[in-house]
């Protein structure tokens, strides 16, 4: 066991582990509202446009992670016309098409999440709301939303966990996040227990903390519906 | 289209003989992942303290922490490993590891914490009253087990571990980091020889949605099959 090793490391994963940090939060905020729109979409009576959102969910959750990232760096930048537009600004960016890949693929799962949440609320509810005259906008935030996010906080802190393990695959289009400089100081020291350790105590104190906050929220929200 | 004829011409064979290997991969980690999950799921109901504490510790911690470090830790660690057992019993050179072997072993390990879950899940779901009863009626531990508690532990537990199934066999794509030929390898090799990556991981996610869609049936079929009432 080579504590100075684990000792010196330390600084730099923390450091890497900003990057990840970063990757997270970033793409789960687009991903919450990729998400509620595909939900939306989901809900919709138009076969087409319900029959599209389901696609999209289960393409992006039928695929590795691995893939989609693949897709977007190297593929998306084999079509000619791209390199000729604004996008291409983005996507010649690891950090960026990281960031598009994680954020549609946790789209695809929080859109299953939100959408089961929705057609759980009970039918009453829409009912009593409508009985009172409350205009359908204001059903849909003040009474579907909130019941909503009640409902998905479990499954969405699941996601959450999911999604900070996701973003080691970012290490894989040369991003340094903490996987990626973890591998780094492995491959160059050739002690894998020891980097593993320092670099799985700093995920699991992550997944420690996202578990106690969603805990939380749910004993907060937790009101009776 | 030519991209994908078989033989010399095209990537057809190569990528047909990588699906084969990405299938045998997920077999052989959920099956590693059975043998793990065998292990820690009594671990997790006992009622010892320490014996508890182990079980909570491995799914916490490979639950906890990215597939890919994962990976890394068996890739590079895992000849390390080997050789300091070989040399206690007197064996010193060098040994290597298959890849297959590595590869299937650490996405079992992750395969098995899921496992874990669903059965520790699925046993405690099981009405107290079948253990009582058949502990009552006096029947053998093989007959206690196997054919009381397993039956009705796998129809609550099949749902649960398509899941698992679907989650092995898109984290194998991971394995490619150690230069196994599955799909994503070989998508790599044929994307860096042809400069067309677009088409070729476009073809791999396609492979790997085919792979999920036909599980998927097979699975749900199962899943009728022990959903039947008794």
């Amino acid at each position: 066991m080579d504590i100075e090793l684990m000792i010196n490391s330390f600084p730099k994963l923390l450091n890497a582990t900003l990057i990840t940090l970063k990757l997270l939060s970033v793409s789960l905020i687009l991903g919450l509202f990729i998400g509620l729109g595909f939900a939306i979409l989901r809900l919709n009576n138009n076969k087409l446009i319900n029959k599209f959102a389901y696609g999209y969910s289960y393409i992006f959750r039928g695929t590795p992670l691995l893939v989609q990232i693949f897709i977007i760096y190297f593929g998306l930048g084999q079509i000619e016309y791209l390199r000729t537009t604004f996008l291409w600004v983005v996507l010649k960016e690891p950090y960026w098409c990281a960031i598009i890949a994680f954020s549609l693929n946790t789209g695809a799962y929080t859109s299953e999440i939100l959408r089961s949440a929705f057609q759980t609320i009970k039918p009453g509810y829409l009912e009593a709301g409508r009985s009172l005259g409350i205009p359908s906008k204001i059903i849909f935030t003040k009474i579907q939303i909130p019941i909503a996010i009640k409902q998905s906080l479990p499954a969405y802190g699941n996601e959450i966990i999911l999604m900070l393990k996701g973003t080691s695959l970012a290490s894989t289009v040369t991003l340094m996040d903490l996987t990626g400089v973890a591998k780094y100081i492995i491959s160059t020291t050739f002690k894998p227990v020891e980097v593993f350790m320092v670099a799985g105590g700093i995920y699991l104190f992550m997944t420690f903390i996202i578990h106690n906050v969603i805990k939380y929220l749910e004993k907060k929200y937790g009101f009776q519906t | 289209m030519e991209l994908l004829y078989f033989g010399d011409k095209g990537w057809g064979d190569e990528l047909f003989f990588a699906t084969l290997m990405t299938i045998a991969v997920s077999i052989t980690a959920m099956i590693i992942g059975f043998i793990f999950a065998a292990l820690f799921t009594p671990l997790k109901l006992s009622h010892n303290k320490i014996l508890n504490s182990i079980g909570n510790a491995y799914t916490t911690v490979i639950r906890g922490v990215p597939e890919l470090l994962v990976i890394y830790l068996f890739f590079f660690g895992g000849s390390g490993a080997i050789m300091f057992v070989a040399s206690i019993f007197g064996y010193n050179d060098y040994i290597e590891i298959n890849a297959f072997l590595t590869g299937s072993f650490s996405i079992g390990i992750i395969s098995g914490a899921y496992s874990t879950e669903v059965f520790r899940g699925a046993l405690q779901s099981i009405d107290k009253g079948q253990f009582e009863a058949a502990k009552v009626l006096g029947f053998n531990k093989y007959i206690y087990f196997f054919k009381i508690i397993l039956p009705q532990m796998l129809r609550l537990a099949i749902p649960n571990l398509s899941n698992v199934w679907q989650i092995t066999l898109k984290d194998t794509s991971l394995i490619s980091v150690t230069g196994l030929v599955e799909i994503m390898r070989q998508s790599y090799i044929a994307a860096g020889s042809t400069r067309d990556p677009l088409f070729f991981y476009s073809f791999a996610a396609v492979l790997y949605l085919m792979l999920t869609f036909l599980s998927m049936q097979l699975l749900n079929r199962l899943e009728t099959k022990y959903s039947k009432g008794y």
